[in-house]
């Protein structure tokens, strides 16, 4: 009974969660959406999805190998979300060089410069995307047919970019609504738009996994969709001639796919519930005035971005409520 | 729908093995090492000598101060030396150490089974002779029972909360003891409710043990002021203020006692050690424990001297396992791991928990990835990520204001954490340096 004996401190148990293990199934939850996109698309998502997934470990495994000389963690999977959700927010007809260099970006910039995962202030993925944005701003905005909606080779736009046209041109809403199909249609993915934002059935399915594996917690996609449904109704009942309706702005575009993969990131979003809720007000809220005000059809990205600049303030000022701290004399 | 605590918590595995093993009673063992520091507080003072004479029962250490607590032999014989030997923590501290002879015990210690109900004595006395017993909490805290039991002036008791939650994964000691001295804790209960002059009582009880609520609950009856609560499973709520939270819905203030909300808190087996030493005459000397583990043979209770080598219960339930790479005094959650099997159990000793290798083993630690799992999981609300690096960085006064000295190092932190990194370490190192800062201030 004489060999040598483990001591450390407690615990002593650990829990099934590893890093590993959530960022796998984050990319899990991701597969019916992507499926979905295919379908949706055709071999092009696929082929694009694929290039940006195997730049970004490319590009990782370099820095990590070359300039960083540490460990190499690319296959912690995270690099894989990145590649991914850069896709997911990319047209299908975009070219592949453009791919490369928005994974490049993503990767170099957006994350290893900081240090790697969990130190970005800023999402990768959207630093990818926002990149290409500014850089190619024809080829991000030429949207490929959807199969449920044009005959393949066609053309068109997104359902937001249709709106907001029309609504400069003066057309009223309903008319407009006529064009760009129902919320149903939104909902099941019928419509232009990028590879993986367009289906909010399958997103949502992909979101209630992550929320039932404890990945995400429910605080910030549900108060996104409420703060957007709020202001967009509010603008809606007062003027439902000018503004769009609330189903509308939260079916269509990046929102679901931003609220529910985006914002929710954990390395980027804030530490406290109460935290989250802010931030998630903050993403809905400016998501809107960029997309009713703003020069850009769509303005999730942005607002996930600057929203995710205020993370070290809101952890600094929205502590949790301590236990025993309310406690009245007596 | 049951009744917890609200804030964080965690669900450990509960591999509760021994669940169906009934207390056993181990043998004596051929020298006991009875160290004098086994509780919080000051250690007791040797009043034997090398050859004298102790029968089971026998003062053999004085407590000193007030916070502290007598010690008894458990054993009768000789005492052979006063040695310092390992204890749990890993040092060595001063013990008793005695050549057992026989098992003569004290003549005024009843050791019949028969039920004792009535109890003719007052606060006070009752309180004495808890003192005289050396009784501690055996929860595993081991605080002198009376000091938690005399009142502070200005200060009134209320409710009485008995901790029959055992939320550590693997342990049952306290488990088996609701079953199988069920009547003995109520009455137990009520002496302590008596000391603390209340009129209300609540076993707090996880509803992982159905049978010993089902048990309470059947005799419940003839214990009119005392209440059993059955609770929801979760970690950790045999922490006490957790506890009183599930019970009452009262926060204890930081930095403060429960009392300071009227509530008192007791472990089920100090419920039982307290009936065995008013009803019965029995100090402190023996008590239950779990010696458990995935891979040992025989999963079991047993009530054990207090002093017997660790590697005696080892060898009742089959001996080492071949893959037995970390022995834990305590549950697995927020028990010591011990580095010798010669270490003698205390009054502390809740159970023994053998790891295998590969549970035993850290895994590398990982950049956090701010998942945030570690604030949602803390019970006192707290932020751990943040109060890890400022361990790290040294920075005791924004430690200070992020009230790390709230933390109650049940661990769930460094349990739930995806990136295996060691926050409660740092919070330790955190909490003892930032402590010694506050009471230098207070000089």
């Amino acid at each position: 009974m004489n060999q040598k004996l483990i001591v450390s401190l407690s615990p002593h148990e650990k829990g099934r969660d590893s890093v590993k293990s959530i960022m796998y199934g984050v990319i899990f939850s991701l597969i019916p959406a992507f499926i979905a996109s295919i379908y949706f698309f055709g071999l092009d998502a696929l082929i694009v999805t694929l290039t940006a997934i195997v730049t970004c470990l490319v590009v990782e495994y370099l820095i990590q190998k070359c300039l960083l000389k540490g460990p190499i963690t690319v296959f912690d999977g995270s690099a894989i979300i990145t590649g991914l959700l850069l896709a997911f927010n990319l047209p299908s007809s975009i070219p592949l060089w453009m791919v490369i260099a928005g994974s490049i970006v993503a990767i170099g910039v957006g994350k290893m410069s900081f240090g790697g995962l969990g130190k970005n202030p800023f999402n990768p993925a959207l630093v990818g995307r926002v990149f290409m944005l500014i850089s190619f701003p024809v080829a991000m905005t030429t949207w490929p047919a959807n199969r449920l909606t044009l005959p393949d080779g066609y053309t068109g736009a997104t359902p937001l970019s249709i709106a907001k046209e029309a609504i400069k041109n003066g057309e009223p809403v309903s008319q407009i609504i006529a064009k760009v199909g129902t919320s149903l249609n939104h909902f099941v993915g019928n419509m232009e738009g990028c590879i993986g934002e367009v289906s909010a059935l399958f997103l949502i399915l992909g979101g209630l996994y992550m929320l039932y594996r404890g990945i995400i917690t429910w605080h910030i996609p549900v108060f996104i969709f409420l703060t957007v449904f709020v202001f967009s109704g509010t603008l809606h009942w007062i003027n439902p001639d000018k503004y769009l309706s609330p189903e509308f702005h939260l079916l269509t575009g990046g929102l679901v796919l931003g609220a529910i993969y985006m914002a929710t990131d954990m390395v980027t979003s804030p530490m406290t519930t109460s935290g989250m809720i802010l931030f998630a007000i903050g993403i809905g809220v400016l998501t809107m005035i960029i997309r009713i005000w703003g020069a850009y059809p769509e303005g999730v990205s942005f607002a996930i971005l600057i929203m995710n600049a205020f993370v070290p303030l809101i952890n600094k000022n929205m502590k949790p409520k301590r236990f025993g701290e309310e406690v009245k004399n007596g | 729908m049951l009744k917890t605590f609200s804030k964080g918590g965690v669900h450990p595995a509960e591999n509760k093995l021994s669940a169906n093993s009934p207390i056993e009673i181990l043998n004596i063992p051929e020298v006991v090492f009875i160290p004098v520091n086994q509780h919080l507080g000051a250690p007791a003072e040797i009043i034997v000598q090398k050859g004298d004479k102790v029968k089971v029962g026998t003062l053999i250490a004085k407590q000193t101060g007030y916070i502290s607590a007598n010690i008894h032999s458990s054993v009768s014989g000789t005492v052979q030396k006063i040695d310092d030997v390992p204890d749990t923590s890993g040092y060595n501290r001063k013990a008793v150490i005695i050549q057992v002879e026989g098992d003569e015990w004290e003549t005024n210690i009843d050791r019949t089974d028969k039920l004792v109900t009535e109890i003719p004595y007052t606060s006070t006395e009752i309180i004495q002779k808890i003192s005289e017993s050396g009784i501690v909490g055996l929860g595993g805290a081991t605080f002198p029972t009376h000091v938690k039991l005399s009142i502070p002036d200005g200060k009134k008791a209320e409710i009485l909360i008995i901790n029959g939650v055992e939320c550590e994964p693997y342990l049952t000691a306290d488990h088996r003891l609701m079953l199988e001295k069920t009547h003995e804790i109520l009455v137990g209960t009520k002496i302590l409710m008596k000391a603390l002059n209340v009129s209300r009582a609540a076993i707090g009880i996880e509803n992982n043990k159905p049978d010993a609520i089902k048990k309470f609950k059947s005799i419940i009856k003839d214990y009119p002021s005392i209440e059993i609560v059955p609770l929801k499973v979760k970690y950790p709520q045999g922490a006490e203020k957790q506890l009183i939270k599930a019970i009452i819905n009262r926060e204890v203030p930081s930095g403060k006692l429960p009392i300071e909300i009227g509530a008192v808190v007791q472990n089920v087996g100090t419920a039982y050690a307290v009936y065995e030493a008013i009803q019965k005459n029995k100090p402190l000397i023996e008590r239950v424990v779990t010696v458990t583990g995935k891979k040992v043979l025989k999963p079991s209770n047993l009530m054990v001297r207090i002093g017997t080598p660790i590697k005696n219960l080892i060898g009742y339930v089959g001996g080492l396992p071949e893959d037995g790479a970390k022995i834990v005094n305590g549950g697995p959650m927020m028990g010591k791991a011990i580095n010798s099997l010669d270490v003698p159990v205390t009054k502390g000793t809740s159970g023994i928990v053998v790891i295998p290798q590969k549970e035993a083993e850290r895994s590398e630690v990982l950049n956090c990835i701010r998942c945030a799992k570690c604030v949602s999981v803390c019970p006192m609300g707290l932020e751990p990520y943040l109060l890890m690096t400022y361990g790290e960085k040294q920075m005791w006064t924004e430690a200070e204001n992020d009230k790390v000295m709230d933390c109650i190092e049940c661990g769930s932190c460094s349990f739930i954490c995806p990136a295996y990194r060691p926050l409660l370490d740092y919070i330790r190192l955190s909490k003892t340096t930032v402590g010694k800062i506050i009471r230098s201030r207070k000089l």
